[in-house]
């Protein structure tokens, strides 16, 4: 499948006076342009939203009219935008349908309390009334993984700093920042170890992705960048069952990514990664977990320097979550959007050397075990 | 393309169940649909998953909640959603999931719990309409739909009396269904003399909240083949949704399910539905509805299917049975189960397995359409059986089969 135009709204820690339809139409329209293509030529759309998120039960019926999607099929996927864009290739897959839009979006700053609606996610049998806030079980996960793998609050750390960094190159982005070491380390405690610098502010924004068969492609533009795979799967959903340490969502989704992309060795693949960092120690987690290094090494990838913009393996050069916010269900898309700018080589300052093979990967949060992957090429 | 088969299905008994989670009730059906497949959870290689508001259950990421009652732990799981059209697209999803070519088996699961929204789910429905243009107003499902039915009633001149009809039908099918919640021998009296909810929607003509779960199991052409010598095939898939402004609208037609209903036609070869069509499952929650979208889904002219009900065509000894099941209004609705219901009342009619439901001869196609969010959406299978019973190969690898069912 090859994308073939993306459009996002800058995201934003506000968004006041603009609604979460007004978003979407300003990302659907740079989008379309992008892409080269009225809405009515598109086949099928996904729009990507959860409820809760929302304020609104039932938030599909809200989803057609700012994208032109009425009288279309569409339908939504429950889940990160990543979910959506697994949905679209299988559809395109079938053969059925040319062009797929997918959508998701973020209006965060609307959201009195976004920590209680994560703990209405909690089994309500078992984990509710432990009254577990989110950023406890971050901790709890955090201090887990750097148990197993020696790394250090101070590795951690190096995250925040490299993402924060990243952001400032990335108009997309608010909230890029010269940080030191010891800005991070100093921030609150939230959870120990996670202090208030490890947690990803959430931001508002759009995104819309069209993607389109190879013929489509083919003819819509010269520079498409193709999905070659694509991967999701879920770990337990009780907090009880599932090993804290490793990401095995991650390990699953990435092998059923790899398989389809031909990839056997997924330390030497990718020219640069755009993966979760809803905290900052899931980045090195992640990396992991993914196979682009072996467990315990992500932390020594990130000390040598070879995860920065300029590294090795850029990791994140877009400032991920922890420097773009987290953006809810879109977060998936944003990345894809940085992913396919890298690989046309219109990111700008923040451009990767030889972007070629990308490697997109998004978590859906506490207290879930579920992430998608996808593998995306010149 | 991949063509793809049901195989399985299962089905729990619809009613209030306050003793199980939606997690049991997921795993009840699920188990069931594999046992019918004759397959284990090993053979199955993503999982699917339907079910509408989180609301009802004050659970946020409903699906990823019920996760592994739905069997997707470890595996490539997906909840869509598309409000009360969910039981028929989820199938849907799971058509597209195999016809990909990425997967051969797929586990399609639907679930719903109403009964834990207190003191009725009415209340969570609240929350479903424009919160700047609409909340204020405190409007309900039934207002609404009464709109709707006023609308269909005063287009056509249809009296209440022609609407009562459809419950007194479905209602009295579903004394076979053991699944169902309302199964009763009624009389048009009866509906018309029941309690007025908001006219002309009055208690009789509206189905049942309820909580339960069914499954399907999807299979390759592949490997369907090696499973079982009564695959039924998924012919035609259709989804559509119309604007949020529902207020802008002519509600006396359902546009979006014809378009639905054209897409899926298309796809499985339909060019005269009225002719080729043996038995349809249309939406039911209310009455009205079954009418309205026998229409969408170009089973009956405009404005004609009051008459075709008042002459017993919709009968399920009829000349096409309509709502053999029993339905919404007489199986009772969970929602997102309840469409699932109707795919799976599908795959019995059309292997022949439906038991006392039965409908007579040998139905070829049949027809499943949901419908839901603000009269918006319409979702449509076509679902048929081979017409020569082909012989039974159990060569190359695939799952293989286990049981009597295999």
């Amino acid at each position: 499948m090859g994308i073939v135009g993306i459009g996002r709204t800058p995201a934003t820690p506000l968004s006041p006076g603009r609604s979460y339809k007004e978003l979407v139409f300003d990302a659907a329209v740079r989008a379309y342009h992008d892409a080269g293509v009225e809405p009515k030529q598109i086949d099928s759309f996904v729009p990507c939203s959860e409820d809760f998120l929302e304020g609104t039960s039932i938030f599909d019926e809200y989803t057609p009219d700012q994208l032109g999607a009425m009288l279309k099929p569409v339908h939504t996927i429950s889940a990160d935008g990543l979910f959506g864009i697994a949905a679209a290739c299988m559809q395109i897959l079938t053969g059925r349908f040319d062009l797929v839009a997918v959508e998701a979006h973020s209006k965060a700053s609307n959201i009195v309390d976004k920590e209680e609606i994560d703990t209405l996610a909690l089994d309500p049998v078992y984990n509710r009334p432990l009254g577990l806030h989110p950023h406890f079980i971050l901790g709890l996960e955090m201090a887990r993984y750097c148990h197993e793998t020696k790394t250090t609050p101070e590795d951690c750390a190096g995250v925040v700093v490299k993402n924060r960094m990243n952001a400032l190159g990335n108009p997309h982005a608010p909230y890029g920042g010269r940080l030191t070491l010891e800005d991070a380390v100093r921030s609150p405690l939230v959870s120990d170890p996670l202090r208030e610098a490890d947690v990803s502010r959430t931001a508002d924004g759009a995104c819309v992705v069209v993607l389109a068969s190879v013929p489509a492609a083919k003819r819509l533009r010269k520079d498409s960048v193709w999905i070659t795979g694509i991967g999701w799967a879920s770990d337990a959903p009780s907090l009880e069952t599932r090993g804290w340490g490793t990401a095995l969502y991650a390990t699953s989704a990435g092998a059923m990514a790899y398989r389809a992309a031909g990839i056997k060795h997924p330390r030497t693949a990718f020219d640069f990664l755009e993966i979760d960092d809803t905290a900052s120690y899931k980045e090195l987690q992640h990396i992991e977990s993914l196979g682009v290094c072996r467990k315990g090494e992500a932390r020594r990838l990130l000390r040598n320097g070879d995860t920065r913009r300029g590294g090795k393996l850029p990791v994140n050069p877009s400032g991920g979550s922890l420097g773009m916010g987290h953006l809810l269900e879109a977060t998936g898309l944003y990345r894809l959007a940085e992913a396919v700018e890298q690989i046309r080589g219109t990111a700008g300052s923040r451009q990767v050397r030889r972007a070629r093979t990308g490697l997109v990967m998004s978590w859906r949060g506490v207290p879930t075990a579920t992430g998608a992957v996808a593998v995306v090429e010149a | 393309m991949p063509r793809v088969a049901v195989i399985g299905a299962g089905i729990t008994k619809f009613m209030r169940r306050s003793l199980e989670t939606g997690k049991e009730l997921s795993y009840e059906a699920s188990t069931m649909a594999l046992d019918s497949a004759g397959l284990t959870l090993r053979d199955i290689q993503c999982v699917c998953n339907g079910t509408a508001p989180d609301a009802f259950d004050g659970l946020h990421m409903k699906g990823e909640y019920l996760l592994d009652g739905c069997g997707g732990y470890g595996k490539p799981y997906m909840r869509s959603y598309v409000g009360g059209g969910t039981g028929v697209f989820t199938p849907i999803q799971g058509w597209y999931h195999v016809a990909s070519g990425l997967f051969d088996t797929c586990l399609v699961v639907c679930e719903e719990k109403m009964s834990t929204c207190r003191p009725h789910p009415q209340g969570a429905f609240l929350t479903i309409f424009d919160h700047t243009t609409e909340r204020p107003l405190g409007p309900n499902l039934l207002w609404i739909f009464a709109l709707e039915m006023n609308r269909y009633m005063t287009t056509y001149g249809i009296n209440k009396r022609d609407i009562a009809l459809v419950s007194v039908k479905n209602k009295k099918n579903a004394m076979d269904h053991p699944s169902a919640q309302l199964p009763m021998e009624i009389t048009v009296e009866d509906v018309l003399n029941s309690e007025v909810m908001a006219w002309p929607v009055q208690r009789l003509d509206v189905s049942p909240t309820s909580d339960g779960a069914a499954a399907v199991v999807l299979a390759s052409e592949t490997v369907a083949r090696k499973l079982t010598d009564k695959p039924v095939w998924i012919e035609g898939v259709g989804w559509n949704l119309d604007t949020s402004y529902w207020t802008d609208k002519d509600l006396y037609f359902p546009r979006y399910v014809e378009k639905a209903a054209r897409m899926a036609y298309t796809m499985a070869g339909i060019r005269e539905p009225k002719k080729e069509i043996n038995i349809a499952e249309p939406y039911d929650p209310f009455d009205y509805k079954e009418l309205h979208h026998l229409e969408g889904l170009l089973l009956c002219d405009k404005g004609e299917a009051p008459r075709i009900t008042a002459d017993g065509v919709t009968q399920r000894t009829g000349t096409m049975p309509v709502c053999p099941s029993g339905g919404l209004l007489g199986v009772g609705n969970p929602i997102a189960a309840a469409g699932l219901m109707k795919v799976c009342e599908l795959f019995w009619q059309l292997r022949g397995e439906a038991g006392k439901r039965q409908v007579p001869g040998t139905p070829m196609k049949g027809v499943a359409q949901a419908w839901g969010d603000l009269m918006q959406v319409g979702t449509v299978v076509v679902m048929g059986r081979d017409k020569v019973k082909p012989k039974g190969t159990r060569r190359g690898r695939g799952p293989r089969p286990r049981g009597s069912a295999g």
